[in-house]
């Protein structure tokens, strides 16, 4: 087992407060770049304020599997505007110029990550004030690629698990995970099917027996009443496709942002976030 | 002479993990890892399991029509003028290219396993109809994710696969070609894991495809090294297949890694040519390696390691990756990978069409461009064997359009 980060992470601080103060983390999804950088980065900008208490932010990829209609579409937008890694990076380093509290976790698949270079992605993350890392498409078989990297840099590598992860699996998904893990609640891809509060609960619960890690639910939440429902049985909650999907009904037909782009991600945060504080 | 692995064989990859060097892997999803294990458990299972072979075995022979012939092409090696040229003409198999091979040994996987829903992806359809065959022979129900661009330069295809019973999904994301349909053959695995065998075309994806597929593929190259023995007294020279994912290629391949007097030669697909910015589809030639689709391999992509379309006339080879064990045969220099433009296959096509009467799929007809090069700098003692892998019916309107003719 490779040594864990011995530093607290601010994904770890805030967890630990959310846990003192008796309440879910609220969890927010966007993608970088989506629909352009400016736009992107004043959504990611006010977000904290609007209610996230953690940042996704996911890379753009050319081919996301485990993703929905709605965040391909959000990769679609953002890498036709331009986005690539570096200004990824250079985002959350903005980002963290102005806030050092908020912990902001990077989400996507690999090959960005791999055609970067590892080493070199793991030290520039770190030195952009990143504090974890959510890639889709490395198992805990493929440890060695990525995850011991991130780890060594002292960034948390966050690992899904989902409802196909059984009792004799979980072990070896929790064995490397650090920060929190994420609970996909359901078999599927990003923003489809809703999930079953009472089922997710029972699956979560069954989670804690075999770690202290706080458990992050996400996949499909799209009303207030779902989060607040998740969030009753879980330490946090993630929100995606929603607020993607509030970018998607307010650009203009050339996709491009208009003046209700930002304000519409902000107050669907707020909305969603209200019933966990 | 025997084709078993030699100590130093070429032959004995991938390792436990799944890489045949730092090829292959296994990157996917969480949700999926399960299903890839369970699949490997399976598999490893048949492996050892006679029965599971002798069932094979009777389905090639008796349902497929294996073995298919070596043909000496007279006519093209005379006109050619160097090497004697032979055809081994898996395009005579049911469904009319070696596809079949492959769901047939799958199929009878899913059955084991009792999966009783059955996905696929296809760019040309040769795979599409092959899966769609096999599920109407056994009753299971059929969906086949094809990229809206191939749905429509392909129709012959879709038309079999609707007549067969399958669910077509054109799939319009990206340029809507293989690559788009196998993205969403996965998302349709990832939601419906429990139930469902995904039974993928080519020789790629996460460990156990590659290895499985070129197993369930390496019949065309076991049968070709019987009959090139028997008929020539002994091993061909050359050996060549054209390369989308490589299935009929690695199948082709892979019994021969271990005979060091043979050249082989992999055809990928030039496109535009090589040297136009995403005009091709060769993966090898101007790709760098990545990771897609559950592997790591030469990918066709950009500096920020976002995916490239590419481009080939043929469907069946226009995908931006490449099954892995042919990224490492590129690397250890075993394999050499050459291309073949769009206009090269074309005009190949065309003469073995009026040379032979046989009208090879836009696919060989790439490997058949380079035997055309190839042959002339042979003796005429010398000899090659082509992977002639599908027919070319499907390909009747592309190919009309291309020259011109009015349909």
């Amino acid at each position: 087992m490779a040594q864990k980060p011995n530093e607290k992470t601010r994904i770890d601080r805030r967890f630990a407060d959310l846990k003192a103060q008796g309440r879910a983390a609220f969890v927010t999804f966007i993608t970088a770049g989506d629909p352009d950088y400016e736009t992107s980065r004043d959504i990611l900008f006010g977000l904290a304020d609007a209610g996230a208490d953690v940042i996704e932010l996911g890379m753009p990829f050319s081919d996301p599997m485990a993703d929905g209609p709605a965040i391909q579409a959000a990769s679609i937008r953002a890498l036709s505007g331009g986005q690539n890694m570096v200004k990824t990076l250079q985002m959350v380093a903005e980002f963290r110029a102005n806030d050092d509290e908020t912990p902001v976790v990077l989400m996507g698949y690999y090959n960005p990550i791999y055609i970067y270079g590892v080493e070199r992605f793991v030290e520039d993350a770190k030195l952009a004030g990143v504090d974890g890392l959510i890639v889709v498409d490395v198992p805990p078989e493929a440890d060695d690629e990525l995850c011991l990297p991130a780890m060594a840099k002292g960034l948390n590598f966050i690992r899904l698990a989902t409802p196909t992860t059984d009792a004799k699996r979980l072990p070896r998904v929790l064995e490397n995970t650090s920060g929190f893990l994420y609970y996909v609640s359901i078999t599927g891809i990003t923003g489809s099917a809703t999930p079953d509060p009472t089922a997710v609960h029972d699956q979560v619960a069954a989670i804690r027996k075999s770690t202290d890690l706080p458990v992050a639910v996400g996949f499909g939440v799209k009303t207030p009443e779902q989060a607040k429902a998740i969030a009753a049985g879980a330490d946090g909650v993630v929100v995606g496709s929603a607020l993607v999907n509030a970018i998607t009904q307010t650009i203009d037909q050339d996709g491009r942002a208009t003046g209700k782009t930002v304000p519409a991600v902000l107050d669907m945060v707020k909305s969603l976030s209200a019933p966990l504080k | 002479m025997t084709d078993q692995p030699k100590p130093n064989t070429l032959r004995s990859g991938p390792d436990e993990r799944g890489f045949f060097g730092d090829f292959g892997g296994r990157f996917v999803a969480e949700t999926l890892m399960p299903a890839i294990l369970e699949l490997e458990e399976a598999y490893t299972a048949s492996k050892s399991d006679p029965s599971f072979q002798e069932e094979l075995d009777g389905l090639l022979q008796h349902y497929a029509g294996r073995p298919s012939p070596l043909y000496f092409a007279e006519r093209l090696t005379e006109h050619l003028g160097g090497a004697k040229v032979y055809f081994k003409r898996d395009e005579l198999n049911h469904t009319g290219s070696h596809k079949i091979n492959n769901c047939l040994g799958q199929i009878l996987l899913a059955r084991r396993m009792g999966k009783t829903r059955i996905i696929a992806e296809t760019g040309a359809g040769q795979h599409g109809v092959a899966v769609a065959t096999v599920c109407a022979k056994y009753g299971l129900p059929c969906e086949v994710y094809m990229g809206a661009t191939d749905v429509e330069r392909q129709s012959p295809n879709v038309m079999r696969m609707r007549m067969l019973g399958a669910s077509i999904n054109p799939v319009t994301s990206g340029a809507g070609t293989l690559k788009d349909a196998m993205n969403e053959a996965l998302r349709d695995w990832v939601t419906n894991v429990g139930d469902t065998y995904y039974i993928i075309g080519t020789a790629a994806g996460p460990h156990p495809y590659p290895e499985m597929v070129r197993n369930f593929q390496s019949v065309i190259g076991t049968e070709a090294r019987e009959q090139m023995l028997e008929r020539e007294g002994c091993l061909p020279d050359a050996i060549v297949a054209c390369i989308g994912g490589g299935s009929n290629a690695i199948g082709l391949f892979h019994p021969f890694l271990d005979d060091e007097s043979v050249s082989i030669y992999g055809v990928e697909a030039g496109g535009h040519g090589v040297d136009v910015e995403n005009g091709h589809a060769a993966s090898m030639g101007g790709g760098e390696p990545g990771v897609l689709h559950g592997n790591r391999t030469y990918l066709l992509q950009d500096a920020d390691g976002q995916i490239l379309e590419g481009h080939s006339i043929s469907a069946g080879l226009d995908y931006p990756g490449v099954g892995p064990e042919h990224s490492w045969l590129k690397d250890t220099g075993r394999v050499s990978y050459v291309p073949a433009t769009d206009v090269e296959a074309l005009e190949a096509l065309q003469l073995c069409t009026r040379m032979e009467g046989i009208i090879p799929a836009l696919e060989p007809s790439h490997a058949l461009a380079y035997v055309t090069k190839l042959a002339p700098t042979m003796g005429k003692d010398q000899t090659i064997v082509m992977n002639l892998c599908g027919r070319g019916d499907k390909d009747l309107y592309t190919v009309a359009e291309a020259l011109g003719w009015e349909i």
